[in-house]
């Protein structure tokens, strides 16, 4: 009472809600719960955004060359053969093959260590890398490699990166529909709470209306009852999720170190948010302070359109 | 100013509260209204103050049919009400001083337009030195006269009071009633309802609108 009191005696217009309840603080936990769950789904988004937007754009000037070793043919002419097929290519920047030291190191996860490549018919990667503003045409290198070597397989990772993106997008849209709900929950959490301060104000509403209030300034006064509420939830649950991504990133950076770390790093990308990540975070939060506002003015418009 | 003809009021399917009740209320007129406890004294006022509705009859305020009111003309007849509640109605977690300027701070009015007004009546109503006293604090009679504070503090056309000196000593009572007199020669009319007939007395000349059994007598 003490602190209320303090505050409205400085203040311009007195808070006419009384903003010292048990059901206040309930509800700031609730729009703090909602506001994290609801933040935590957008970055998750917006990690696999990002992650599916840097598996595009590597693909995007990529090619791998497959040269099969074959029985009778010369491993190494089939090589140097489709390289100089490949450099001939428009938009072909470089084909490097890959060593027999990273062919064990790519295998070593499946095989395990010491492998003798020698020993093994284990083919031959060469990365080709283009020019992305001027892609060589799949099709037409295919052909060609094909036309004189019968053991190279041309994969331009389209097949591959098509479903990668669409297992992206398919994650993004479950977000929006996990932070659709979690807003749809929340709208109703404060829709009941707007209900039960309005019946716990009926005594309040019916003097301010006797003495002259209209609905709308009443509304009004509810809308900034509840925005102040939504604010401090929103900005208590928008803060907890950035320190957790803010964690996850740092635990991160020093997991991504080990050689597990890279795989997955190469597959899924860094676990950082980065700044358009955190100002996501901030306008979910902002959002779902707005949303406590217009939700309570509209039901409190709303009931008082009813009485007499 | 108020125009009642033939109002008639149920709750429910009960029986009539009020029956054909037809009187009206002039400018610049003063007048008590007075009846057993239970008669309807309340419901009426409510009926004027537009939070009730009446089951028949015609009500009309300043020149307003109340049937065909739309939300914001009852707002804006309300403002030319002042009223002082039986319960004093005052809000609990604000201060005397805004108490008094609830119905300044409703109608967006600027504090600082009305801040010396407001200091100014609280110090006519004897509550200078409880301005930010809360009403928890305030014994009955100080929060009568801050009820009564807060219905002045507009210059209402009509001032309805119910039961204005319930809860005060009779040397406040006489107090208080020069204050409504005061008030009503400044061109407000006043409505008092009370059961005090020594308050009724000493102001033989008003006029007396006397409720039983649910219906309404006058006695110019």
């Amino acid at each position: 009472m003490k602190r209320f009191s303090r505050h409205s005696q400085n203040a311009s217009s007195p808070r006419l809600v009384n903003s010292d309840s048990v059901a206040n603080k309930a509800l700031v936990f609730v729009i703090a719960i909602m506001t994290f769950l609801g933040t935590l789904t957008g970055g998750a988004a917006s990690l696999v955004r990002d992650a599916s937007v840097e598996w595009s754009s590597s693909v995007a000037r990529e090619m791998t060359i497959q040269v099969k070793p074959l029985l009778g043919r010369d491993l190494l002419a089939d090589i140097a053969l489709t390289r100089q097929i490949a450099l001939s290519s428009p938009g072909v920047l470089q084909a490097i093959a890959t060593s027999k030291e990273e062919s064990s190191a790519m295998l070593k996860p499946w095989l395990g260590s010491g492998l003798e490549l020698g020993d093994l018919p284990v083919p031959i990667l060469i990365n080709i890398r283009f020019d992305r503003s001027s892609p060589p045409d799949a099709l037409t290198l295919a052909t060609n490699l094909k036309a004189q070597l019968p053991n190279v397989v041309l994969d331009d990772h389209r097949t591959w990166a098509s479903r990668l993106y669409a297992l992206a997008n398919g994650l993004v849209a479950v977000a929006f529909v996990v932070l659709a709900l979690v807003l749809a929950a929340m709208t109703l959490a404060v829709a009941f709470a707007t209900r039960g301060a309005m019946a716990g104000s009926r005594e309040i509403i019916d003097v301010l209306h006797l003495v002259g209030a209209s609905d709308s300034f009443i509304a009004k006064e509810f809308q900034r009852h509840f925005l102040w509420l939504g604010i401090a939830g929103a900005l208590s649950g928008g803060g907890v999720a950035i320190a957790s991504f803010g964690s996850l990133g740092w635990a991160s950076r020093s997991w991504m170190s080990t050689p597990g770390g890279d795989q997955v790093e190469a597959l899924f990308g860094r676990f950082e948010l980065g700044y358009v990540g955190y100002a996501h975070i901030l306008a979910i939060a902002c959002m779902i302070a707005l949303l406590t506002g217009i939700i309570s003015r509209l039901v409190v418009r709303k009931q008082l359109q009813k009485s007499p | 100013m108020v125009r009642f003809e033939n109002v008639g009021l149920r709750y429910g399917s009960g029986a009539e509260v009020l029956r054909d009740v037809s009187f009206s209320i002039e400018p610049e007129s003063f007048q008590f209204l007075t009846g057993p406890s239970g008669a309807g004294k309340t419901t009426l006022l409510r009926l004027i103050l537009l939070s009730l509705k009446p089951t028949r009859g015609l009500i009309r305020l300043f020149e307003h049919d109340t049937a065909a009111l739309a939300k914001d003309e009852v707002t804006s007849i309300r403002r030319r009400i002042g009223v002082v509640f039986q319960d004093f109605r005052l809000l609990d977690h604000l201060s005397t001083y805004q108490n008094v300027a609830l119905p300044l701070f409703v109608q967006g009015k600027n504090e600082s337009s009305f801040r010396a007004e407001v200091l100014e009546l609280l110090r006519w109503v004897g509550l200078g030195e409880r301005v930010n006293a809360f009403p928890p604090t305030l014994s009955g009679g100080e929060k009568q006269r801050a009820a009564i504070a807060r219905a002045l503090i507009v210059q209402p056309e009509l001032l309805i009071a119910d039961e204005p000196t319930g809860n005060v000593d009779p040397s406040l009572a006489r107090r208080l009633l020069r204050l409504f007199v005061e008030l009503h020669k400044t061109g407000t009319s006043i409505v008092i309802a009370t059961h005090d007939i020594t308050l009724m007395d000493q102001f033989g000349s008003a006029r007396r609108l006397v409720l039983g059994d649910g219906r309404l007598h006058i006695y110019d």
